[in-house]
């Protein structure tokens, strides 16, 4: 069988990749967390603690199954499964290097978008079918989060889909082997797609849907075991997804020097935009929730409606 | 807008360049169970029965202990031997109560009952946490070297009697008065 884009190889590696990766980044995070705030973090389990992630695997399994009587069964199932399959479905149109991908989808960009609307679907169906007053409110502020962001997440990316004329994300990075990384001539586009990609996965600063301290885990309060295992790695999943997209869109891809191997590039690149998302968590704090969202209508969507407008003069004036 | 900005630039972005630049600052864990921590030498921590120098026990089961310990784990009889000593028949502490308090030390008239910097106590069964007289007891006179206290108490026992502690007078017979 030969390694290609598409063949049943490629997608059993990127498909182990990509969980193995967002269930490191638990162990990963803690690690950074810790040494931003001067302490040592998960070290005994293995050299480094690495092993942390295999032990929190095998307590997590082993974990008593509980869907609470007073749930509706089918869709508290069906939800952790949702989160978990939308965000693996974007990664196939993800170009990780030349020849590594699932799909080469003339469509790529949409598709990701559209998954990440589904996303929304699951973090609802998990409020709601708790009966819980918490997850209740945090599948409100989820579904009203994850509209308003996801309007400007959108806008800000047509700049580069403008600049590039294709929405295949390989075209995309391909148009920026030409004509320079589009974090440049993009770079209000960038800053927009960051927050709103933030924003999207539920990252600390921005995860309102699920903060600890307010409504105690939000839509996933009732959820325990491998459930809320999963909604614990699909957010770790969107943080990887949301960090390749950002590479795959402003940051060339896998373009860079030869002297490294091109999924090397892009591996060094969305890991460094995931330890920055953890250094937000570090660093910055929550908002309120109607800052947020007065922060987005009022702040951002003009902006990135701008940004869209003055890059499309700019391509119609000089074409 | 303008003032949104340059509050971000100053604020949001100055904030996370200082929390990043922790990265090279060295972390304060102690790395406990590879790397013991100082105990202080009055720290509060396992509580043991001392001897007097001449290595008999301390402890007059004046049960002064048990009244001010707050939580009651400690238990205790009074016996005597046929010397006149007071002593503890059974002595018993049970540390899966016990607070750490040290008011038991501080009640002690004796300075037979003293607080250790031990603090690695932990057991598999709870029976294991009450500690009889024979576990409490060292051989060892504790943080007071040279304290006897029936060298300085008027009581009599087998081998002194009264008026032969240190610093005391040999009793007036009161009748040698009489005229």
């Amino acid at each position: 069988m030969t390694f290609e884009v598409g063949s049943g190889l490629s997608i059993g590696v990127i498909l182990a990749t990509v969980i193995l990766v967002a269930a490191m980044l638990i162990w990963v995070e803690r690690r950074l967390l810790s040494f931003w705030q001067e302490r040592l973090g998960p070290n005994r389990v293995g050299p480094f603690g690495l092993l942390q992630v295999v032990a929190d695997m095998i307590k997590i399994f082993t974990k008593e199954d509980w869907v609470p009587p007073f749930a509706d069964k089918f869709s508290f199932v069906l939800a952790p499964a949702i989160i978990m399959t939308v965000i693996l479905m974007s990664f196939s149109v993800v170009p990780f290097a030349p020849g590594v991908g699932v799909v080469d989808s003339n469509i790529g960009v949409l598709f990701v978008l559209a998954m990440a609307s589904l996303g929304a679907y699951s973090v609802m169906l998990a409020g709601l079918s708790s009966d819980n007053k918490y997850a209740l409110l945090g599948a409100l502020r989820a579904a009203a989060q994850m509209i308003s962001y996801e309007v400007f997440m959108g806008i800000s990316i047509l700049g580069v889909v403008a600049l590039a004329g294709t929405f295949n994300l390989r075209e995309i990075v391909l148009a920026q082997e030409e004509n320079g990384w589009y974090v440049i001539p993009q770079f209000i586009g960038f800053v927009i797609f960051l927050i709103a990609g933030i924003a999207e996965s539920h990252r600390l600063p921005f995860d309102i849907p699920e903060a600890e301290q307010e409504i105690c885990a939000g839509y996933h309060t009732e959820y325990s075991g491998m459930k809320f295992g999963m909604f614990f790695v699909g957010e770790y999943l969107g943080l990887v997804l949301i960090a390749s997209l950002i590479t795959v869109l402003f940051f060339g891809g896998w373009l860079g020097p030869a002297f490294l191997p091109p999924i090397v590039w892009f591996s060094l690149k969305a890991f460094a935009f995931i330890a920055f998302f953890i250094l937000l968590r570090a660093a910055i704090p929550r908002p309120r929730y109607d800052q947020l969202m007065s922060y987005g209508w009022l702040f951002l969507l003009p902006v990135s409606l701008l940004n869209l407008l003055i890059t499309g003069v700019i391509i119609l004036s000089t074409s | 807008m303008l003032t949104l900005i340059k509050d971000t630039l100053t604020s949001q972005v100055v904030t996370l360049w200082r929390v990043f630049s922790h990265l090279w600052v060295k972390a304060d864990t102690v790395e406990y169970p590879d790397e013991q921590p100082y105990m202080f030498p009055r720290w509060r921590g396992r509580i043991i029965l001392s001897r007097d120098p001449d290595g008999e026990e301390r402890c007059v089961a004046c049960n002064l202990c048990a009244v001010a310990c707050p939580v009651d784990c400690i238990a205790l009889q009074k016996t005597e031997d046929e010397e006149g000593r007071w002593y503890p028949e059974f002595f018993r502490i049970n540390f899966s109560r016990c607070i750490m308090c040290g008011f038991c030390e501080e009640a002690c008239p004796t300075n037979a009952i003293q607080l250790t910097p031990d603090f690695e106590m932990a057991e598999y069964k709870r029976q294991d946490m009450v500690w009889e007289k024979e576990d409490l007891l060292i051989d060892g006179t504790g943080k007071y070297h040279d304290y006897n206290f029936y060298r300085v108490a008027g009581k009599k026992i087998g081998g002194k009697d009264k008026g032969e502690a240190r610093n005391e007078a040999v009793p007036v017979n009161v009748r040698s008065l009489l005229p």
